[in-house]
């Protein structure tokens, strides 16, 4: 029971209380860059869950069997990055070759995601909340996958809620030193404020 | 020097780096810390990059370029821990996220791989400092009216008892959005005065092909959103 509970507990904290853009100021280059409408915002966010899961996935074991039994925990962000890096060429000719499909609509975001804090981040914060020795690997690399995929959501969340708020700044007449970033920027600050009021929810 | 910190300043003007920038921002020593880690590597790598130039090949330079990047974050990484535990604990998982910051990747293919390794180095240092003068700003205003203190030293007049309580808003996320637009306003409209063309930095981007910010009126030259829109194609 304690299981599905934290597991619930990890999703709808990455989604709500400890969201990845809003409160931890993480990818926030595609939130302000590719937010502008709903598709490619949905399209740039499944391509981040994809990622971010994917890459958890191959870091964690990696950092519990080969940087901590052999004592190079140093390594860890150039080792991270470099898969990261790897994994979503691979994904990509992967994609290319079987899915064309999916490709098609996917492709043009993964190159992107190499160089997004986001997913980095993610997969640094993960081992660093559940590769402890307290869990067990199988219990902890369970936490670890839905807590990237949760984090993920969160930021489909923001990235969703964001594209609206903009299509209607559109049409508003705004001031002409604050036009462009300025009062995105604002925009999103006040997007940050209403989530606060899911603090301690979880 | 001038053009790093002022015309061209890498957060307020080419919009890079936005992370720390909104992160580490809460307290002024916090955005000193940030801003020399970052410079340090900055310099680093632009040197190191610079020198090899020439070797790396053209097909794999961004992962090559990563690799030298991501070296120096860890040896910045580890002497942060050594020396100031302090800003290790509070800059936290920033630290390493310096390896995926865009402007050392942005210096790295705009300047670096193109100039000598001396000039390199000094664009290192003066965006660094660009960098540094943009987090100490957000970082003191922040502080400030967040917690009525500077450095940690309080200021009589923005603390408990003075002229106004601390504003909590300031030091939450919402304030690092708010904050970092309305400097951004400020920079716009200092800069519009004076009719300086602006390069826009986003083209370096791998981003930059869907990214709307880099086609978008950033500093509201068409001259200069021209410029971002071929480089964006040329990089994509």
């Amino acid at each position: 029971m304690t299981f599905v509970k934290t597991i619930v507990t990890v999703i709808l904290a990455g989604i709500l209380t400890d969201n990845y853009v809003l409160s931890k100021f993480l990818g926030i280059c595609p939130f302000l860059g590719v937010s502008k409408k709903l598709d490619t915002a949905m399209g740039m966010s499944a391509a981040v869950i994809f990622v971010m899961v994917l890459a958890t996935a191959v870091t964690y074991p990696i950092q519990r069997f080969v940087l901590e039994q052999l004592g190079l925990e140093y390594l860890q962000t150039v080792v991270f990055i470099l898969i990261i890096a790897a994994l979503v060429q691979l994904v990509e000719i992967v994609l290319k070759k079987h899915m064309p499909a999916l490709h098609a609509s996917l492709g043009v975001y993964l190159p992107l995601i190499t160089t997004n804090c986001a997913v980095l981040g993610c997969t640094i914060l993960v081992t660093e909340d559940f590769g402890s020795a307290s869990y067990g690997f199988g219990e902890g690399y369970c936490y670890a996958l839905f807590c990237a995929f949760g984090s993920g959501l969160g930021f489909l969340v923001a990235m969703a809620i964001f594209a609206g708020v903009r299509k209607r700044m559109e049409l508003c007449d705004i001031p002409e030193t604050l036009q462009g970033l300025p009062i995105t920027l604002i925009a999103a600050s006040l997007v940050a404020m209403s989530f606060l009021g899911f603090a301690g929810v979880v | 020097m001038k053009r790093g910190v002022i015309v061209e300043n890498p957060v307020l003007r080419l919009v890079l780096g936005t992370c720390p920038t909104l992160a580490v921002t809460t307290v002024a020593s916090n955005a000193i810390g940030m801003g020399i880690a970052a410079t340090l590597v900055l310099i680093c790598s632009n040197t190191v990059i610079s020198l090899l130039r020439s070797i790396i090949p053209d097909k794999v330079r961004i992962p090559a370029y990563i690799t030298v990047i991501a070296g120096f974050v860890s040896i910045v990484q580890m002497l942060v821990k050594a020396f100031a535990p302090a800003l290790d604990e509070s800059l936290g998982i920033y630290l390493p996220l310096i390896v995926v910051n865009c402007i050392i990747l942005g210096r790295a293919e705009m300047y670096a791989s193109k100039h000598a390794p001396a000039l390199s180095a000094l664009d290192g240092l003066a965006m660094g400092s660009g960098f540094t003068a943009a987090l100490l700003c957000m970082g003191i205003i922040r502080e400030a009216l967040g917690e009525g203190t500077l450095f940690g030293v309080k200021l009589p007049l923005l603390s408990e008892g003075g002229m106004m309580q601390p504003i909590l808003f300031f030091s939450l996320a919402p304030g690092g959005f708010f904050v970092f637009g309305m400097l951004m306003a400020a920079a716009n409209r200092l800069s519009r005065k004076k009719e300086l063309p602006v390069r826009n930095g986003c083209g370096d981007c791998p981003a930059a092909a869907t990214c709307s910010l880099s086609g978008h009126a950033v500093t509201g030259h068409s001259a200069s959103n021209h410029g971002a829109a071929e480089q964006g194609g040329r990089n994509v």
